[in-house]
């Protein structure tokens, strides 16, 4: 790779140690990509310094008097280094994502005092390093929004795609490694999607069913994850309704079935005023039409290890849900009650569960015996209720994860079948 | 031809993605892998739903795949299989992403990938593959005398 003055005395020590580190790190990962270059970015999204207690043991030996725990893990995990760093303060801007527990409702989730601990302890390491704790998967939502064309450095594939497709600003699903790195750094490898020449569409789907609610979205991303895989799809057709939270569906899905980065919706996004602006000197490789019996297979799919009608779980918020989601929810409960046989958890952000309390939103969700929780979600946090066989989950990405991490059978529907499962204790969503 | 006990050796050249020269039997799947939700890092399995690899440990095999998918913590499930024991040897790979590129940097297994032949079409399950990462060479002794 090239590097400029400034990268050469960062690998060279001249920024300390920590940055010294950093710096060999996204050497070899550019090397491994191929990649010529380093951009400079100040916009970082990742999870430094998140402990569980497999790395908090796995590193026990290093612990010693005086020093940081949290800078061992820096060091030897998000680092990779294998020399102990003191951390200095972060130089970018760099917020953390979503993390495993909910630290005011830690035990609804099943957590012990001990993860808890843990948990406060790292939020508290990166807070004092400068990190914005925004614990979320939807940045975009809580204050964090990149402008067009913006360098990014971003893990969390669902706001990758969101960071890449809707706002036009460029990332790479990058790591836990990378990140940390590059919030030290200010450099992350000049490859992939903050490269023009990389952001051109590469297969056509077209849209021949009507797809105008959140599910909807939700499935058409899933198929098109399923069919182009990790390459870059240009939809058009009959879409409807193209707003944040449908895209917040659509690329979460479309990211989790398949590997999809960055899409492009003509007449939509904003990179795709037009089919051939979307192709620029690219022609598609495979056209796909996604019609009445491709939603019914995505639908199917979805529902593959679905059998038993009673729900004991309702699940919501992947990706975190905004206010509105929220507020969709407290009008669907109507002020009657969860079934008995049933708990209904609605996972959001620190900001916008903020804003549902001050709208009385928390306390409904409250009075009708769920609850709203924030940081992490069931997949993240891998914790679901005590007993849970049978969920019934809005999103195709938590359905996607969720069976497969905890061994239950999982329903996928809209918003009104999860809440309908959740006061009944049955599903009943129709199959499309 | 006579020489069907004889052991049938294939080589293919590709470009260095990490380091270091290791060998073992051969893991493949055409399948692009999902490291956080598709990968159990404490045993090394594959745990997607619907993937043809669900089960199957990749512990100490010389992992040969599509590529990677799925959620950004691709790169910490396979740090965590190195710290675990339960990293593959090696990987081989067709598609550079982010997540694959940065997951074999830290899992600190040799790996290559551009080979000059597919191979998926190449490797199957059994046959014994040295991967040397530095010069981006692949060995393949066959164990299966129709194959390929």
């Amino acid at each position: 790779m090239m590097l400029n003055a400034d990268e050469q005395s960062m690998l060279e020590g001249k920024h300390g140690k920590a940055c010294q580190k950093a710096m060999e790190l996204l050497l070899r990962y550019g090397e491994a990509l191929g990649a010529e270059r380093f951009v400079d970015t100040t916009n970082i999204a990742g999870v430094p310094a998140s402990a569980n207690k497999f790395l908090k043991d796995y590193y026990s030996e290093y612990y010693t008097a005086g020093r940081d725990e949290y800078d061992v893990i820096f060091s030897f995990f998000d680092l990779d280094s294998d020399e102990l760093v003191e951390v200095p303060k972060i130089t970018t801007n760099g917020c953390h994502l979503q993390g495993g527990i909910d630290p005011e409702n830690w035990e609804i989730l099943g957590a012990t005092p001990e993860t808890l601990r843990l948990s406060q302890a790292s939020e508290a390491y990166a807070r004092e390093h400068g990190v914005k704790i925004l614990k979320t998967c939807t940045p975009y939502l809580a204050g964090n929004v990149p402008k067009h064309g913006e360098h990014c450095a971003w893990m969390e594939s669902s706001a990758v795609v969101y960071c890449n497709s809707v706002l036009g600003a460029r990332t790479n699903t990058e790591g836990r490694e990378s990140t940390s790195a590059a919030m030290l750094t200010g450099k992350i490898p000049d490859f992939g999607f903050h490269r023009d020449e990389n952001r051109f569409g590469t297969h056509l789907i077209k849209v021949e069913v009507e797809v105008s609610s959140i599910m909807d979205w939700g499935m058409l991303g899933y198929f098109t994850g399923e069919r182009v895989l990790e390459h870059i799809p240009v939809l058009t057709g009959n879409y409807h309704n193209a707003d944040l939270l449908r895209h917040k569906h659509f690329g979460a899905a479309a990211a989790s079935s398949g590997g999809v980065e960055m899409y492009h919706m003509v007449g939509v996004t904003p990179e795709a005023g037009t089919l051939e602006a979307a192709f620029g000197p690219r022609r598609p490789a495979e056209v796909f039409s996604y019609g009445a019996v491709e939603r019914r297979q995505t639908w199917d799919n979805l529902n593959a290890n679905a059998r038993t009608t009673e729900v004991d779980f309702v699940m919501l918020g992947c990706p975190h849900y905004s206010l509105e989601q929220i507020e969709e929810v407290v009008s669907l409960l109507d002020g009657k009650k969860v079934s008995e046989n049933c708990r209904l958890w609605i996972f959001t952000s620190r900001l916008v569960r903020t804003m549902a309390d001050q709208k009385g939103y928390t306390q409904a969700i409250r009075d009708a015996g769920g609850v709203l929780l924030t940081d992490t979600c069931s997949a993240i946090g891998q914790t679901i209720p005590k007993g849970t066989r049978v969920a019934a989950l809005d999103s195709a990405k938590q359905t996607h994860y969720l069976p497969a991490f905890m061994g239950i059978e999982a329903w996928f529907g809209s918003t009104r079948d999860c809440v309908n499962a959740a006061l009944s204790g049955r599903w009943n969503g129709a199959r499309p | 031809m006579n020489d069907k006990n004889k052991a049938k050796t294939i080589t293919l050249h590709g470009r260095k993605v990490v380091g270091g020269c290791a060998e073992g039997e051969a893991l493949v799947t055409r399948e692009t892998i999902s490291g956080w939700g598709g990968v159990n890092a404490m045993d090394g399995k594959i745990i997607e739903t619907r993937h043809e690899l669900r089960g199957v440990s990749f512990k100490d095999k010389v992992l040969v795949f599509r590529g990677a998918k799925g959620s950004s913590g691709w790169s910490s499930v396979f740090h965590f299989t190195r710290l675990a024991g339960t990293a593959p040897r090696a990987m081989i790979f067709n598609e550079m992403t982010t997540k694959v590129a940065l997951g074999a940097v830290v899992a600190r297994v040799p790996s290559v990938t551009d080979l000059d032949r597919d191979p998926l079409e190449v490797i199957e399950n059994g046959d014994w593959v040295k991967v040397d990462g530095d010069h981006g060479i692949v060995e393949i002794t066959k164990t299966r005398t129709s194959a390929a």
